[in-house]
């Protein structure tokens, strides 16, 4: 097997000069919310409707090639109207050794297309993000809790959650 | 006609394979497995939820605890993650402390892998073996933080302490016994033909079903991934460092086991180098803001003093922002999704878990493998369910 051992990856800056920014601008421009860095790393908020076509293209695109999820979690905003939950998938490309953030804001209640077909990975992840937010995830295989019991009462990672006193378990 | 029924069985949480308390429902056509549901958060703590309650400092002891054979591994991607979101600048002194800490934490955590794995497949001379060793190095770790499992040893800016004197020394005696060591568990299993027997084709997950399932570390190397954190995204001075990341195409049990044991070798090869080129210096970054000061300077200074009670008072808070910071730990890519809303408690902090994430490969390797295979599946994957459930 062939390693190319020169893999650059993106090495901060600009975020416009990311390579998965400039291949979501050239496809679909129309479906992006904001474009954001820090700590020199990039992400893109995309439209909940589109973001399972627009990870589909990250993944398969050559350029790209991200077909690693690292990661997919969730952020709760209860004071962003209309955008109360930001659910968070973390992409890396082994070959390209490039990392990029993609961001979905979704409405309290919204439900979001699963993932699991793309990649088997996000099978646990979302039912976790289901577990500790309360977040559906249309057409997921197994829409149970993970960590906590089947018979748990809220959603632990939400801000209104309290930290103590509310369950005995 | 033979009549066809699955059986499902219970295995865990208090199986001694399962090295920890994982449940696994095993669905059974004879003795083969059809499918393999494990039940996890027996020992779910909250610690996602606990973060946002406790300042960045206090956040420190709690990763010590997600995987606690591989502490040091732990709060080093936590440390590199809070150092990213406050920019600081680490001295080469700590950065090549930490990094030897993270070594000897990675044969640590390879050696109780291989003990528990041979004796959950019935080789149980080699966790007296392991044992042994891993010993020697919860004695160093002892005495460069203090505690033994769970050292807390690191901090934004540095390491809390300077090396003993003489800490290199003990560590390349170490080493000097542990090359030879290292020779004798592989003497002990890698012809072993009942070994062979028991994982060879074993277990078998391909290439594109590991990178689909996110598998991360030796597992995924062991199937063909040429990935390592360590040489594709450099942290700490692992960029300076002399190394090879072993890779196997199998994807068996026995590759994974291949792999690690591969990998204490580089370890060791790593270690040599680091102690061999630990430069003098400052051991934490003491100008930085968001440092403790000098804990002698305390008395004679009010600066110092008033710094001191700022920091343990209100705490260091870093700029608004987000950050999310990976490295490789000794059982796979461990991450930390940090989101700062510029007070002095993270808003949101995600732990990337590789043993949660290399457990769901579990019904891939283990479908149309025996029952007894599934053991020594569990074992191949070196899963801590501290991690797991969090």
């Amino acid at each position: 097997m062939t390693v190319n051992l020169n893999r650059q990856g993106f090495t901060g800056g600009e975020p416009e000069k990311h390579p998965a920014v400039g291949a979501i601008r050239r496809d679909f421009a129309s479906a992006i919310v904001e474009v954001g860095s820090s700590c020199g790393q990039v992400w893109v908020t995309v439209q909940p409707e589109r973001a399972l076509e627009i990870l589909r293209s990250l993944k398969g695109d050559p350029e790209l090639d991200l077909e690693f999820l690292s990661d997919l979690t969730a952020v709760h905003w209860p004071g962003r109207k209309g955008a109360e939950f930001e659910v968070v998938f973390q992409l890396y490309s082994i070959s390209k050794n490039l990392r990029f953030r993609l961001k979905v804001q979704l409405e309290e209640g919204k439900e979001m297309e699963t993932a699991s077909g793309i990649w088997m990975t996000a099978d646990w992840l979302e039912r976790e993000v289901y577990d500790m937010f309360g977040i559906q995830f249309k057409g997921h295989p197994d829409p149970r809790r993970i960590l906590n019991p089947e018979q748990f009462d809220g959603y632990p990672l939400r801000k209104e959650f309290p930290l103590r006193g509310r369950v005995r378990w | 006609m033979a009549r066809q029924e699955i059986m499902t069985i219970n295995m865990g949480p208090h199986h001694p394979s399962t090295h920890g308390v994982l449940r696994i429902i095993l669905e059974l056509d004879g003795e083969v497995v059809v499918n393999a549901v494990p039940d996890i958060g027996y020992l779910h703590r909250g610690v996602e939820k606990l973060s946002e309650s406790k300042k960045y400092l206090q956040v420190l002891p709690l990763t010590d605890r997600l995987d606690y054979l591989a502490s040091g591994s732990n709060n080093l991607a936590y440390i590199l993650a809070v150092e990213k979101l406050l920019g600081i600048e680490v001295p080469r002194r700590a950065q090549y402390i930490r990094t030897t800490i993270a070594e000897l934490t990675r044969i640590m955590s390879h050696l109780l892998w291989l003990g528990t794995h041979a004796a959950d497949i019935g080789a149980v001379t080699v966790l007296m073996y392991g044992l042994r060793e891993r010993e020697d190095i919860l004695d160093l770790i002892e005495e460069i933080a203090g505690t033994r499992m769970m050292p807390t040893y690191f901090r934004p800016g540095g390491v809390v302490r300077d090396m003993t004197p003489g800490f290199t020394g003990k560590i390349k005696t170490f080493l000097d016994k542990f090359d030879v060591k290292i020779n004798e568990y592989e003497r002990l299993l890698s012809k072993n033909r009942i070994w062979l027997r028991r994982t060879k084709n074993v277990g078998f997950i391909s290439r594109e079903d590991a990178l689909s399932l996110g598998l991360s570390g030796p597992a995924l190397r062991a199937s063909g991934v040429d990935w390592d954190i360590r040489r594709d995204e450099p942290y700490e001075v692992y960029g300076e460092l002399d190394f090879m990341v072993p890779v196997l195409e199998e994807g068996d049990v026995y590759a994974r086991y291949m792999v690690r044991i591969r990998e204490m070798r580089q370890s060791s090869r790593m270690l040599r180098q680091l102690i061999e080129g630990m430069p003098e210096g400052p051991f934490i970054e003491r100008s930085a803001k968001f440092v403790m000061p000098d804990k002698e300077r305390l008395e004679g200074s009010i600066e110092a003093m008033i710094h001191h009670f700022k920091l343990v008072v209100e705490g260091l808070a870093p700029p608004r922002g987000e950050v999310y910071s990976t490295i490789e730990a000794p059982k796979g890519e461990i991450g930390f999704y940090i989101v700062s809303d510029g007070s002095p408690k993270p808003y949101r902090l995600r732990i990337r878990p590789p043993s949660f994430i290399n457990l769901q490969s579990l019904l891939t390797m283990a479908k149309g493998n025996m029952l007894a295979d599934v053991v020594a599946i569990i074992g191949s994957l070196d899963i801590v369910l501290g991690e797991i459930d969090r």
